[in-house]
Formats: C-alpha cells, sequence, structure tokens
C-alpha cells in the first residue's frame, strides 16, 4: 500500500476508526483500506476491502469511516468497496498483531496458505496469554466469521484464533 | 462486453439463490446444533454464504438496470423464479443429512469458485477470488464430519450413508449445462466440466470415511434451474419473505 505524504492528514483519521467486533485494532491496522485518491480540486475517495462477504461489521466500518472524514472536515468523502484482489490476513500490519494478541485473540500464523489440499496440517498458534506453542484448535469457527477457536494445552485457557485467510 | 447483461443477470441470480437459500436453511440450526462449537460454525458458514448471495443479487440487480435492488431479488420473486438447485432446498432432516448435503455442495462450489476466479467479467471474478477463500473452509469443514461420521461408530457410519444414498440423486443437477451456461461460454465454466474435479473429492473423502460412493450413473432428479422445485422451497421463501412482503417498506 502506497502512502502519498500529502494524504497523511486522511491517514490518521482512518487510523483513529477501529474495527467494532475487535476494538483492539484499527481498519488501517487490520489492511482493509486499499487507497485514498484526491481528485483534483474534488473530493477525496477512499478505497476499503471488506474482509469476508457476509461480516455485519463491514456496514459499520464503512459507516464509521464516512462519520470519523466528515466530522474532520473531508466533506462529502465517498468510500468505494473494493472486493478485488480480496482481503487477505496478509495485510494485518505488525502492529496490528501485536496488538491482537495484547487483545487476547492469536494473530495469523504465517501466510494464507493454499487450501487446494483440504487437509494441510495447522499452523502452531500460539497463545496469547501463556505464549505456549501446545494449542489445539477446537473448531474452525468462532464468535466472528474472522476468527477460529483455540484451546491452550498448557494454561487450560480457550482463546480466539484469528484465522489465515 | 461480449456477453449480454441479461444473461449476466440471470447468471448471477442462480448463484445468488443457491446461497441464500442454503444460507437460508443453514440459519435453521441456529440455537440447534448438537454442541456450541457445531452450532456456531453452522451459522458461520450460513453467514458466508448469505454474504455471498447479497455479492450476487447486487450484482444481478446492477445488470438487470430495471431498478430492482438486491432485497427486490431476494424477497419479492416466487418458487417458479427462483433458479437454485433442488439439493439446497431439502430440509435439514439430522446431523448427518445436512452434512451431507453441505459436503456436496462445498465441494462444488469450491470448484465452481476456482473456474469463476478467472472469469473475464471483473464482477464474476472480484466475488468469486473472495468466496473462494472461505469455502475452502466450509469444504473442510464439511470433509471432515463426512470423514468422522463414516469411520465412527457402527450407528453413525450407518446413518451417514443413508444420507448420501438418499440425497445422491439431487447431486447430477449440479453438473447440468443449460442454454445459460451455454451462451455464457468464454465467461463461466460449463458446470458438466467440473464433474470430474468434485467426483474425485468424493471417492478420496469417502474412502477416508470408509463409505461406498453410490453410483455417478444413477438416475438424477433436475428441475430447480428451470424454476420447477421441491414443495420444500415454496415454506423456506414463505418464512423468509414474509417481513418484507407484509410490511414493504420496512427498512433495516
Amino acid at each position: 500500500m502506497v502512502r502519498n505524504p500529502e494524504d497523511s492528514d486522511v491517514w490518521a483519521v482512518l487510523e483513529s476508526v477501529l474495527d467494532p467486533e475487535v476494538p483492539a485494532v484499527s481498519i488501517v491496522e487490520l489492511g482493509m483500506i486499499r487507497f485514498v485518491e484526491r481528485a483534483p480540486g474534488g473530493n477525496l475517495r477512499v478505497g476499503i476491502s471488506p474482509t469476508y462477504t457476509g461480516c455485519p461489521a463491514t456496514d459499520v466500518i464503512v459507516r464509521s469511516a464516512r462519520e470519523a472524514l466528515e466530522s474532520a472536515g473531508f466533506a462529502h468523502p465517498e468510500i468505494q468497496t473494493v472486493l478485488s484482489p480480496p482481503w487477505t490476513t496478509d495485510w494485518i500490519t505488525e502492529e496490528g498483531r501485536a496488538k491482537l494478541e495484547a487483545y487476547g485473540i492469536a494473530p495469523p500464523v504465517g501466510s494464507s496458505a493454499d487450501k487446494r489440499s483440504l487437509f494441510a496440517p495447522s499452523p502452531a498458534v500460539r497463545c496469547p496469554r501463556c505464549k505456549s506453542l501446545q494449542t489445539t484448535r477446537v473448531s474452525n469457527f468462532g464468535s466472528t466469521a474472522c476468527k477460529a477457536l483455540y484451546q491452550c494445552d498448557e494454561c487450560r485457557e480457550p482463546f480466539d484464533y484469528f484465522k489465515c485467510l | 462486453m461480449k456477453w449480454a447483461t441479461c444473461d449476466l443477470a440471470d447468471y448471477a441470480l442462480r448463484k445468488a439463490d443457491d446461497t441464500l437459500v442454503l444460507g437460508q436453511r443453514l440459519s435453521e440450526w441456529c440455537g440447534h446444533g448438537p454442541v456450541l462449537e457445531q452450532d456456531i460454525a453452522l451459522t458461520n458458514v450460513a453467514l458466508d454464504l448469505i454474504g455471498q448471495a447479497r455479492g450476487y443479487y447486487q450484482m444481478a440487480a446492477a445488470w438487470r438496470a430495471d431498478g430492482s435492488t438486491e432485497d427486490d431479488l431476494a424477497y419479492r420473486r416466487d418458487a417458479h423464479l427462483f433458479g437454485n438447485h433442488l439439493l439446497v432446498e431439502l430440509p435439514n432432516g439430522h446431523w448427518g443429512d445436512t452434512l451431507a448435503r453441505q459436503f456436496f455442495f462445498d465441494a462444488y462450489n469450491f470448484f465452481l469458485l476456482e473456474q469463476l476466479s478467472k472469469s473475464p467479467v471483473e464482477e464474476i471474478s472480484a466475488l468469486a477470488q473472495k468466496a473462494y477463500k472461505e469455502v475452502s473452509y466450509h469444504a473442510q469443514f464439511s470433509a471432515e464430519w463426512i470423514i468422522r461420521l463414516g469411520d465412527g461408530t457402527d450407528e453413525s457410519h450407518a446413518k451417514i450413508q443413508q444420507s448420501v444414498n438418499r440425497l445422491w440423486a439431487y447431486t447430477g443437477e449440479l453438473f447440468e449445462d443449460t442454454d445459460l451456461d451455454r451462451k455464457l461460454d468464454g465467461a463461466v465454466p460449463l458446470p458438466s466440466t467440473l464433474r470430474a474435479d468434485w467426483l474425485q473429492k468424493m471417492r478420496e473423502v469417502f474412502a477416508l470415511a470408509t463409505l461406498e460412493l453410490p453410483d455417478p450413473n444413477a438416475y438424477m432428479q433436475k428441475g430447480g434451474l428451470h424454476g420447477r422445485h421441491t414443495e420444500h422451497l415454496g415454506y423456506i421463501l414463505a418464512e423468509m419473505q414474509y417481513l418484507p412482503r407484509a410490511y414493504p417498506d420496512a427498512k433495516w
């Protein structure tokens, strides 16, 4: 993602917009912002990639981004949904990953794997509490579309894992 | 564009109907799953499918350019205008029935999306690339359950084999080539070309599950793509469409 230095004011506003389901990370840290453009003398355009097609947070995120930009003084920002290339967990920033872990959600491990082989071994996921790598996947589906359920074999705590997509 | 937008709209509608109807069916499990994790898993899959349906309906509405919206297409059409496959409208039955139906559909959807991701029609390939990643998790989930139930106890083995045998007649339609698919040659794959990969996946997973693959050349049910549905679809629509039909101006 190329960031134009003159758009740093826009990025700063977007960095204040948090994911409503995971309020520890911003939509910039999640890698959801695809572009920021200013038409000469015209309005601001921001491209946002939804994380999952059915994620109910997407509508909220688009609305929050628009409101944040408007209250920062950008008149009528245009928010465009960008489906292609599809959002991937590879775009979550290093800071984003650290914040997820501090919040109690294990960040995605490695890059989004090729899923053509149905039964690829699941990666070693680190427990966000005791940092043990001895963890077990309970279910690939969790409380939101982006998370899987894990349990730590050492401290026995269940935890969420932000799964690779 | 080389293809007529009305044909692309009809194609998107079929895909939208498949994912909406199956998403609605799976949502019926919400609060009734055998354990919490599996309840959550099925509703997650349902959510993804309904998200994909929205994408297809939005596409169809844009191509129709007749003022209809995604909601009109989902909530104001009657059963004979739905172009979903019969498989997805069948009742949930027991857990094994639901997972057998899901595995048949997930594997089909997986190979379909793999091809649609390469479509020269940008709207289709963008949604397909996105959905493909979600569906690979669905297919993994349903395949794991086929293996767990098939290679489980005598009772689970017998029940899942029955589910597979009973639903098998509804799998042929997934690979039926229609005039619409032929008119869209180059934009979308011919369904029959997906069959070899799908059958191979069935053989692979059924072997692990110690299940018997039914005869691929057995008699197959058809009609959904042409609006001829089982009696079940009307009941699904009656429940799903009740609110927008009773209160036509209701807003989210």
